[in-house]
């Protein structure tokens, strides 16, 4: 693994959270940390519970493997094994992998002097995660409200789950969710497209033959003021590709624990307080 | 000059509170259902609260008595009477007094739908309509079974005190549209309340409870096959049928279809196949009996288009899965609603209210003198 020579002078030790000096090593390019250590015996333990989902299942099927959750009546308590057990195995296997993985980002940071950016990014998606198989099920009162786990599987859960509501697209957080994912990826496309806009001028337009100059962060800001008069910036940009990420997740989760604990009848139904707002009602 | 932004900010902050005050959010606990295998999603919630309030709503009234099915014909007793005529004085007699329970406004009774100076007469057109009624009542407790079953339906699965159902349909005023490029809005981009106030397009009963336009809008091959011509258009169309039914049932999309294949009725639940007969029974009765009175109702007994008020999924069902929790009415009226008397139909054209005393299949004739001990 590429390892540049002058690496090596950041691979301090200290900056754990747990363990001290036991497991502050590297295997190659990997830091190991406590933390290594749980996510690793929770994806191994997790992936092979899934294979052996997979093999007292129908199918090997890659697409069609299949681990689902409990039935509904089994409430908040364990399940048997080939009734769903294995689910609520796999999701502890799942959060205590990304938990691991996300409390490892914290003790590189730890290490390299950082701000925690990453690991408090990262448990956002934890948290979307978290919120569709423990909070939502918990507010409903049964394991059986996860979603499978399986390729076509869970799609085939979420189309079913937004036609509880009749119309999911009525549903007012999945707006804002959906606003913030196409905006995110929009502000990336522009960042990325100006990025690279700047470091591949092309051809100089005064010694043709020869390469232009790569162009500065003043080039770049002057590109956005000048086609919608304002530029955010070369730090800002990461703040508000930041922001627009971590609400796209956010309101993912808010959009799907209001669908059933907080609301329970069609999404368009709910928009009845704009239809009654006493200005044309 | 940045006067906008605190009145945007204002907007915002009332918008926002109007959405949580407003909305009427529900709290958990929440009462489902599962109605597939586990993890695929299928269960219907129902909130507990409209859940009591439906069942307070949804109470079986008892029958005034249970008659006696013995004894003298009513068609031999009384004058003009053309469906209910094989039933006994006693029956006939409890069927009238139920039917004006059910229907009648309070403080007219038997007096609206009948000329209390002649009882016989046809000359009241709500008479007529009922005659009519129990004809179409008759028809679907015996050719609609794949529907209704062996519960039934009576006059008050519909009127539940009522004189006009309080769930029923006309075609719709469309707003006007701009013209130019918008004038083509397909009924759609209002608040359409027949399909749980969605945008989807606000005609749709007519085009499938009245009209028989296809439903099956779903592809069946994996790739365009030229052979379908449903587009996005017809497909909002059942979409907005589809929420009819939901809304007036009290149930979601995954009660009839599991939605990774909508058309595949080896992965929907039966209750689709109930629902199926559901949509043609509609038909046939809008078809056949509520348009076919169109001539008999008058001005404001009809829509504001001009149509006879007509029968969607809600007018039965009135936001309950099996109308009345699916207890049966008509074990106590089997006699004069669960059996087809005379299915002869009248040519209403010729009806003319307040004159017409004897509505018959062979058009308006005049009653005999009445008995002198009547």
């Amino acid at each position: 693994m590429a390892l540049l020579s002058f690496e090596r002078k950041y691979r301090v030790r200290g900056g754990t959270l747990i363990g001290g000096d036991l497991f502050d090593f590297w295997v190659g390019p990997f830091y190991v940390g406590f933390f290594g250590v749980t996510t690793a015996f929770f994806a191994i333990l997790g992936t092979a519970l899934i294979i052996y989902g997979a093999a007292i299942g129908p199918t090997w099927n890659i697409w069609q493997i299949s681990i689902a959750p409990p039935d509904i009546s089994y409430g908040l308590a364990l399940a048997p094994l080939k009734e769903g057990g294995l689910w609520q195995i796999i999701t502890v296997c799942a959060l205590g992998a990304f938990s691991s993985w996300a409390l490892r980002e914290v003790e590189i940071c730890r290490k390299l002097g950082m701000g925690y950016h990453v690991p408090f990014a990262f448990s956002f998606a934890i948290f979307a995660y978290a919120t569709l198989v423990v909070i939502r099920p918990l507010l409903l009162g049964a394991w059986g409200y996860g979603f499978p786990y399986g390729i076509f599987s869970h799609l085939d859960w979420v189309s079913n789950v937004g036609y509880q509501y009749l119309h999911f697209h009525y549903n007012p957080a999945h707006m804002i969710a959906v606003s913030f994912f196409f905006t995110t990826t929009f502000a990336l496309s522009l960042h990325g497209g100006l990025i690279l806009s700047a470091a591949n001028p092309g051809a100089s337009r005064d010694a043709p033959g020869q390469q232009a100059e790569v162009k500065t962060p003043e080039y770049e800001d002057t590109f956005f003021r000048d086609i919608i008069g304002y530029s955010i910036g070369t730090l800002g940009i990461h703040r508000l590709g930041l922001i627009l990420a971590l609400n796209a997740g956010f309101w993912s989760a808010v959009c799907i624990v209001i669908s059933g604990p907080f609301w329970n009848r069609g999404w368009p139904e709910w928009w009845n307080w704009w239809l009654e707002l006493p200005i044309w009602k | 000059m940045k006067l906008w932004i605190p009145f945007a900010v204002s907007a915002g902050t009332l918008l926002t509170i109007a959405s949580f005050v407003g909305a009427g959010w529900d709290a958990p606990p929440v009462e489902s259902t599962q109605l597939g295998y586990r993890g695929t999603g299928m269960v219907l919630h129902r909130d507990v609260e409209t859940q009591e309030a439906l069942k307070a709503a949804n109470v079986v009234p008892d029958p005034p008595w249970v008659p006696d099915p013995a004894g003298e014909k009513a068609k031999n007793i009384y004058q003009n009477v053309q469906v209910l005529g094989e039933l006994s004085d006693d029956q006939f007699n409890q069927a009238m007094a139920a039917i004006t329970a059910w229907i009648a406004p309070e403080e007219q009774g038997c007096n609206y739908c009948h000329n209390p100076e002649n009882m016989a007469s046809d000359e009241v057109y709500t008479k007529v309509v009922a005659r009519r009624m129990i004809q179409m009542t008759q028809a679907i407790n015996v050719d609609w079974t794949p529907h209704v079953g062996a519960t039934g339906v009576t006059c008050y699965t519909c009127h539940r005190g009522n004189a006009v159902p309080a769930n029923v349909w006309s075609t719709s005023l469309e707003p006007k549209p701009a013209g130019n490029m918008t004038q083509d809005r397909d009924g759609q981009n209002v608040a359409s309340a027949l399909a749980g106030n969605t945008s989807l397009p606000q005609n749709a009963l007519a085009a499938y409870l009245l009209g028989n336009e296809p439903i099956r809008v779903h592809a069946t091959t994996a790739l365009p096959s030229g052979t379908s011509t449903a587009g996005t258009k017809e497909t909002e169309k059942t979409w907005s049928l589809m929420i009819h039914m939901s809304e007036s049932l009290g149930v979601n999309c995954v009660t009839c279809h599991n939605s990774r294949a909508f058309n595949d009725w080896d992965q929907s639940p039966p209750q689709r196949v109930t629902a199926w007969h559901g949509i043609r029974m509609t038909r046939d009765i809008n078809a056949t009996y509520m348009t076919g009175l169109d001539p008999v109702f008058p001005a404001n007994r009809k829509g504001p288009e001009g149509d006879v008020l007509k029968v969607g999924c809600f007018t039965c069902h009135n936001g309950v899965q099996k109308p009345l929790y699916g207890v049966s009415m008509l074990k106590d009226y089997v006699d004069a609603l669960g059996k087809k008397g005379d299915t002869a139909v009248p040519d209403y054209t010729k009806y003319e209210p307040g004159k017409t005393q004897v509505m018959g299949a062979d058009g308006p004739t005049t009653l005999p003198a009445p008995a002198a001990t009547n």
